[in-house]
């Protein structure tokens, strides 16, 4: 065996890709080969030394989490959210008429890509009410760390009572409450904040589709969650990072599912 | 329609016992493929929307490699979409350039430099990283995707004998950078330690 041929040759010896008579032959030659025989040592070191090291990534809970609820979707009703990979809407339509089996079927498609979409709008709206808020001084109607100051503010001017917690324990501070509009409805905003950070916890009877789980999105650089509770909708918006939203998220729920808080 | 709506559960439940466990693996490679969290994020996500759509047409033999194939699909794609938009970046290194790279760019060979010596770990993600592609993946793919030969090349679209040849370089100019890296990370410290003894 020459030099180049083994230079490639002892990479498929490495990664165990030889037949047993190619082996013997690259084996015979980084033998006898005092340069072959050392490059064969050095890459024989490195893969194994990366075949050791955890050099494989694990995918964030928020992405298994997203997926799992994806393909839980029927195909059908799939649609991309991010339009930068994937021209979906039109090829959805596409398939869409030549797939025109039954008019039910097809019915429901239109249905369930109306249903996103107004998904996404909402959320849009939810950032713009939450950037509107930091903006134009307008971030609190009512301002107190109180919550039993916050809540009864509410009455008479939203159709929810919105829950309103305490999470200062967890370094989550009320700021107060403010009237919001988003898609031309009043929706009761509580307002917290960590550190330098704002969150805006929006709060209405309907607001987007039923989320039987948290979802996770972002947009222009702010995080949204929006859940179902107690048959309520909610929104948190913050330029906090995900992680830190989540777990405002969970206490927020968790807070919600202890009779005490409900009062 | 009843007896449709069980059958799509049905086929949605297979899907995601056969293709979840490759999340990682399909996270993995779109992080080397597009460099950055967010972007992989959304490669990972679209790749298995094409996956359960097309899961119809799914006939085996090896889910890994085909979820892998898509991913790459539809980062290329995305790398199309931007390169109409923009100057390519670093991804413009194609391999009729890297050819002219010498196969092995190895100085005098010191004893010390023999063998290559341990790593961390984030020095070797960052410096299999930097490598050009189409060596970057496929080292990941061998390496972290830990596919055979055979999977790579049906991954890469190529022959068997383009993916030994690419394992092969990609290893060298890894190694290469790997070597230097070590003197970097490591000639500092005896140097101060031993300073003042000099």
């Amino acid at each position: 065996m020459r030099c180049d041929e083994s230079e490639v040759m002892l990479h498929a010896l490495i990664d165990g890709e030889l037949d047993a008579g190619h082996a013997r032959d690259v084996e015979a030659h980084v033998a006898s080969c005092a340069g072959c025989g050392e490059k064969f040592a050095a890459f024989r070191t490195m893969h194994e030394v990366m075949s050791t090291a955890p050099l494989k990534e694990t995918a964030p809970a928020h992405l298994r989490n997203r997926i799992e609820a994806l393909t839980a979707t029927p195909a059908s009703r799939v649609v991309s959210i991010r339009q930068f990979m994937q021209p979906t809407r039109r090829s959805f339509f596409g398939g869409f008429a030549m797939g025109s089996v039954l008019s039910a079927a097809a019915a429901s498609l239109v249905l369930t890509v109306i249903r996103r979409d107004q998904e996404q709008t909402i959320t849009e709206e939810v950032v713009s009410a939450h950037i509107r808020s930091l903006q134009a001084g307008h971030l609190m109607d009512v301002e107190t760390s109180d919550r039993h100051t916050v809540k009864p503010w509410f009455n008479g001017r939203v159709d929810v009572a919105p829950p309103v917690v305490d999470l200062t324990a967890e370094s989550f501070t009320l700021l107060g409450g403010r009237l919001d509009y988003i898609d031309s409805e009043p929706v009761a905003a509580i307002v917290y904040q960590r550190r330098k950070h704002v969150i805006n916890l929006f709060v209405a009877q309907h607001l987007g589709r039923r989320q039987a789980r948290t979802i996770g999105d972002s947009i222009q650089g702010y995080n949204v969650r929006h859940w179902s509770q107690d048959g309520l909708d909610l929104w948190a918006v913050s330029d906090i990072v995900g992680d830190e939203l989540d777990e405002f998220v969970r206490k927020i729920a968790s807070a919600l599912r202890q009779p005490s808080h409900a009062s | 329609m009843a007896d449709d709506a069980v059958a799509e559960q049905e086929r949605m439940r297979t899907f995601q016992a056969a293709a979840l466990p490759h999340l990682d693996d399909v996270y993995t490679l779109a992080r080397y493929l597009m460099r950055n969290a967010h972007d992989a994020e959304d490669a990972v996500q679209e790749c298995y929307l094409r996956a359960l759509r097309h899961f119809d047409s799914y006939r085996g033999p090896a889910m890994k490699p085909w979820l892998l194939a898509i991913l790459r699909n539809v980062c290329n794609a995305e790398f199309a979409r931007r390169s109409k938009e923009e100057v390519p970046t670093d991804y413009s290194q194609d391999e009729s350039l890297a050819e002219e790279m010498p196969m092995w760019q190895e100085p005098q060979t010191s004893p010390e430099k023999m063998i290559v010596r341990q790593q961390d770990t984030a020095t070797i993600r960052r410096l299999v990283a930097e490598l050009p592609e189409p060596f970057r993946e496929a080292i990941v793919l061998r390496e972290m995707n830990n596919l055979s030969y055979q999977e790579i090349a049906q991954v890469a679209g190529v022959p068997v004998g383009t993916v030994m040849s690419r394992l092969a370089r990609a290893r060298a100019m890894l190694r290469a950078a790997w070597n230097a890296a070590e003197t970097v990370t490591t000639r500092p410290g005896p140097a101060v330690a031993s300073g003042s003894a000099l």
